[in-house]
Parts: C-alpha cells; structure tokens; sequence
C-alpha cells in the first residue's frame, strides 16, 4: 500500500486528508449508484436469458419451413420489429431500432462535448452542447413511442393462437400486445419486452429531465458563478450509462 | 446581496481531445454496422451470438473508458467499478444454463 511521510509517521493514503481515488464526493456517489443501477438492468437481463433458454426456439425441421408467429416457440426478433414509420407494410427489419441506436449515440456524443466545454468554462459551447443532447434524449423517447405503440396495435394480420380457456382447447385471433397475450410468441416475449425496455424508458427520460435541469443551471450562470462545470460530468456520467444500457439491450433483445 | 461573479477566462479547445471524442464516435457507428451487417448474413448459433456479445463488448468498453472517462481514473476506482461485475456474468451463466434444464425438463423429457 502507498504511503505518504506527514512528519516522522508514514501514514496510508487512506488515513484521512487526501484523496487517493482522485475523484471528488459527487462523482464518486454517482459511480457507485450507477454501479447499482447496473445491477437492476443485469437482473432484467438475466431473466430474459433465463425465461427465453426455457422456450423453445424456432426449428424450421419441427415448426415449418417458413417462420410464422406463434405461442409455442420464442419468435426471432427481426421479424417482429420490422416496421417502420410512413413506410407501412414494408419488411424493413431491425431498421428503425438501428436509427433508434445511432440517435442514443450520438447524444451521448454531444454530452461528452457539453463536459469538455465545461471543463474550459466554455458557457456558450454548453449551452449549445446540453441542447443537443437533450434534442438527442427526446428524439429518442418519441422513437419509442412509436415502437410501443405499434408493438401494443399489432400488424395487419392477426396470429391464430392455441389457447386452453376454462378447459377449453379454443383458436383465438391476437392483435398486437398486452401483458397476457400477444400475436409474436409466449406471453413472456411481450411482458420483457414492456419491463426492459420500459425501465430503460424512464431511465432516458429521467435523464432528459437531469439534462435539462443543467442546461437551464448554465443558461443562468449558476455553474459560472461557482467557477466549476463539474455537475455536468456527473449528469453526464448517467447519460452515458443509459446509452451504454441500451447497447446491451439493443444486442440481447433485439439481435440474439 | 450583490452575488459576485467569477471571471473566469475561456480556454481555447482542445483539438486533439475533440478528435479522439469523434474517433471514438466513428468506431461506435461502424462497430453497430457491422453487427446490423452480421444480423442479415450469417446464420445463427452459438458462433454468430458469440460474435454479438463479444461486438458489444468492444462498444462497453469504448463508451465506459473513453465516454465515462473511467480508463483516465486511478486503478483503485477502475476495478471497485469493474470487479463487482463478476457476480453479474457468474447470474447470467448460472441462470442461462437454468434455463436450458427447465427447456428440457419441460419440453424434451415428458
């Protein structure tokens, strides 16, 4: 362990009077929740793995050789997310979800900005910078909403589920999603697919709260007067980490 | 109460820094391509979800080392960050291989 000589005693560097993690109070508070929150996602992660290694996936040799939805067997994601905005019926798969991607980047890439502008007590670039980035937060919210909204409706044509009901082996016709039901796989599929990317969901739009709540602090000069921008790279910091959330998200649900 | 107000004076940028913060956001685009790419032309098993895991990872590490700053850290923060996330990879693992049992318990064995 290093140490430091104060006088004749050697004293560790974790005895008080410095910092040996070199990061201030807030920054470190905000690494160490991140560090939970990390742990809340993995665990929705974690179930999907597990409930989805449960289902059986598609086999063209037992199911049929051209894929078609049903509750027996996990549905391929690329089929379900497919759609589009304005470009109804065609087969677009994983293309709005990969525009959705590259927005979240992006604003992550304009708060790194934000914070080295701060870090030169640049105003004007934060200022343009927080801006951006929550442009970027929200464009990214409304992306959302679409895709919610279309997978709650459901496509043109419903799916012919299996169902037991009261006893009952009964053929129901399924539009769209609910938290019991749904026309693209086991009712599982549509519940993780509101948990994770729901809890996501309030993760970008509490982050587009934070962000705005800086931007207006620097607007005012709040940051200026105290002579640091440093509440900028600990905002930051969050906004990175939903972006890097959604990197994981946007692999295990929507890729594998 | 006259709030009195600090002056102090705008640094040039930095041009390198800002270089490498688009480098980084060049690699992050073209490393999501390729996997938009993978999606559509390879088949899928074990190799191709190998392949996502491991595409994600390189975009993880890019974002937290460069984007959270946390590679610039010292090492002591570096790995109080890092080293919890073995308990997460050990659940995933754990609860994958779970779940492969309760496939066949449920589909394979009756």
């Amino acid at each position: 362990m290093s140490t430091v000589a104060v006088g004749d005693k050697k004293l560790s560097v974790w005895s008080g009077g410095v910092s040996p993690l070199k990061a201030s109070y807030g920054k470190l508070m905000m690494w160490f929740f991140l560090l939970s929150d990390a742990f809340s996602f993995s665990s929705l992660l974690v179930t999907y793995g597990l409930i989805r290694y449960s289902h059986p996936a598609w086999d063209p040799a037992v199911h049929g050789e051209t894929f078609s939805f049903s509750n027996e067997y996990w549905p391929i994601p690329e089929r379900v997310f497919d759609a589009v905005p304005f470009l109804h019926g065609v087969h677009l798969p994983l293309v709005f979800v990969g525009i959705m991607t590259f927005i979240l980047i992006l604003s992550s890439v304009t708060m790194v900005l934000a914070v080295e502008a701060g870090q030169r007590m640049d105003k004007k670039n934060v200022e343009k910078w927080m801006l951006w980035t929550i442009i970027g937060g929200l464009t990214f919210l409304i992306c959302q909403a679409w895709e919610w909204t279309h997978f709650i409706v459901g496509t043109d044509v419903p799916t012919k589920l299996n169902m037991i009901i009261n006893g009952e082996a009964t053929v129901m016709e399924v539009f769209g999603a609910n938290l019991k039901v749904n026309q693209y796989g086991p009712p599982a599929f549509a519940d993780l697919f509101f948990f994770i990317t729901g809890f996501h969901g309030t993760h970008v739009f509490s982050g587009v709260l934070l962000n705005f709540i800086i931007y207006y602090n620097t607007v005012v000069g709040t940051y200026q007067k105290r002579g640091s921008y440093e509440m900028v790279e600990k905002v930051g910091l969050y906004w990175h980490f939903v972006d890097l959330v959604w990197v994981f998200v946007f692999t295990f649900f929507y890729l594998i | 109460m006259a709030e009195e107000i600090l002056d102090i004076p705008v640094q040039p940028a930095n041009k390198a820094k800002i270089r490498k913060i688009w480098k980084v956001a060049l690699i992050l685009a073209i490393v999501t391509s390729i996997e938009f790419l993978f999606a559509f032309t390879l088949p899928r098993g074990i190799m191709l979800t190998s392949i996502f895991i491991g595409l994600t990872i390189v975009k993880a590490y890019y974002i937290v080392s460069e984007f959270m700053h946390l590679g610039h850290e010292v090492k002591v923060l570096i790995w109080s960050i890092l080293l919890p996330m073995i308990f997460v990879i050990w659940l995933i693992i754990a609860l994958i291989v779970e779940g492969g049992y309760i496939y066949f318990q449920n589909f394979i064995s009756s």
